[in-house]
């Protein structure tokens, strides 16, 4: 019998190999991944590890202990090139190829850059090699610190180095910090707590351009003409699904690969994580998450899609995140538009401590948690069973 | 039969997130001082999937499951 192919060694992936080897599959499964090393844990990159406050080597992925156990062939430094869907062959850089009875794909996303993103103090933090990258630049007593972006990776970057005492500017080219994830109505909420530490954050204009003395960056220039002077700029404007290989596959791609309701992307082949767009029953639409608990839960349902033949399960899923800025915990149940209505449940924006439920009509989009860990997992319990309003309202009342 | 699991939570690891308390709510419980609290240290074997689910979610990685 064929093997099992995974592709990509990160949470989405390995998650996928547990499942399988839980639901009882004993076949041969080879994971590859195109990094020479298993990737790191993401979360603390753009904390602890820059922070210098968690040994490299801690950053583990959780299952990075159990590896041996879960008795998979792991191939690193090895890049898919291209894949044939109708026989599920994926060939790889060196040539080589593999046919499978089903394929996992789950090679996560890479970070956009800005032109000028080779000069030297120009940083995205992605992986291990990036965080440990910038914490060289950020212990070298740089000036000022811009960050591009005011989303997850650049607002736990700019607390993190305000941390280490650095001046910093925030630039976003939107009108309010963590647009993807947040209604704009709480984004504000964000950029005060930002200010409150001392960061000087710029919102709603967009970068023009880095400037350069020799081969290091020394400023930013912004769309309004203004500079800002910075020896190191760290660019957090999004990832791209990496799907460049799949093109000509017969696997469907769109906003990263297209699958149905049960993570199948083609016969035989499915797919999660951030690189995986799928019909996510619970909330009636299509979505893609890059979240780090999403990709485990991602994962394993994707690995138990594969073992399901015709008759797989849909994956009905309330994405949730979390984000440490400071002394702030951010959580987040859900997946809110930007425009849904913002209902303060418990608590107030000026004391940086509440719950706020997001809502469209009688539905409950998300719920966000500020410093209410508590409240904020009884909340996503609920949402789990409903995206009902009032059952959440009913939670604090 | 492993009926002697134990639930240990690293509390220096701990950042109370509480996907713990999501997963396995009759072990698990953060209060509203913001703590975790281990309501059964010894759970019931039928607890195991739950309990281990939570461990692998735990985004410090501050559960363990001893047998």
């Amino acid at each position: 019998m064929a093997p099992i192919l995974v592709v990509g060694a990160s949470l989405a992936g390995l998650s996928a190999l547990d499942a399988l080897r839980t639901a009882g599959h004993d076949g041969e499964v080879i994971v590859v991944d195109a990094a020479p090393e298993l990737p790191s844990d993401r979360p603390p990159l753009s904390k602890q590890v820059l922070a210098g406050t968690m040994e490299p080597e801690a950053a583990h992925q959780p299952l990075a202990n159990r590896l041996a156990e879960l008795d998979a062939e792991i191939r690193f430094s090895t890049s898919a090139t291209a894949l044939d869907a109708a026989t599920r062959t994926v060939t790889f850089a060196d040539g080589t190829a593999i046919t499978a009875e089903g394929i996992v794909l789950a090679m996560g996303a890479s970070p956009r850059r800005l032109p000028g993103g080779e000069l030297a103090g120009v940083h995205v933090v992605r992986t291990l090699a990036d965080s440990l990258a910038l914490r060289r630049d950020l212990t070298a007593s740089p000036n000022r610190v811009a960050v591009i972006g005011a989303g997850f990776i650049g607002a736990e970057v700019a607390a993190t180095c305000r941390g280490l005492g650095l001046e910093v500017t925030m630039i976003e080219a939107a009108p309010v910090p963590m647009v993807r994830v947040l209604p704009s109505a709480i984004g504000g909420f964000v950029a005060d707590v930002h200010r409150d530490h001392g960061v000087d954050v710029r919102l709603g204009v967009g970068v023009s351009g880095l400037l350069a003395d020799g081969d290091r960056v020394r400023g930013v220039e912004l769309a309004d003409g203004s500079v800002i002077d910075a020896d190191v700029v760290v660019v957090g404007i999004g990832v791209v699904p990496s799907v460049d290989w799949l093109e000509g596959s017969g696997v469907p791609v769109g906003n990263g690969i297209t699958c149905d309701e049960t993570c199948l992307a083609a016969p035989g082949i499915v797919a999660a994580g951030d690189v995986a767009e799928w019909f996510n029953p619970h909330f009636g639409e299509r979505m893609r998450v890059e979240q780090w608990e999403h990709a485990i839960e991602h994962g394993a349902a994707a690995g138990r899609r594969l073992l399901a033949g015709d008759d797989g399960e849909p994956f009905g899923s309330v994405p949730w995140f979390w984000s440490d800025q400071y002394d702030r915990k951010l959580q987040m149940a859900g997946r809110p538009a930007a425009d849904d209505e913002v209902v303060m449940l418990d608590g107030t924006v000026e004391e940086r401590r509440f719950v706020a439920g997001f809502r469209r009509g009688d539905r409950c989009t998300g719920v966000l948690g500020v410093n209410r860990p508590r409240h904020a997992i009884q909340a996503r319990m609920r949402l789990v069973e409903s995206l009902n309003w009032a059952p959440i309202r009913d939670l604090f009342t | 039969m492993g009926v002697d699991m134990k639930v240990v939570v690293n509390f220096d690891l701990c950042e109370s997130n509480a996907v713990c308390m999501g997963i396995a709510p009759e072990v698990f419980e953060v209060r509203d001082d913001d703590f975790l609290y281990i309501l059964q240290e010894e759970p019931a074997e039928e607890l195991r999937g739950k309990v281990e689910e939570a461990a692998r979610r735990c985004p410090k990685q501050a559960i363990t499951v001893e047998d």
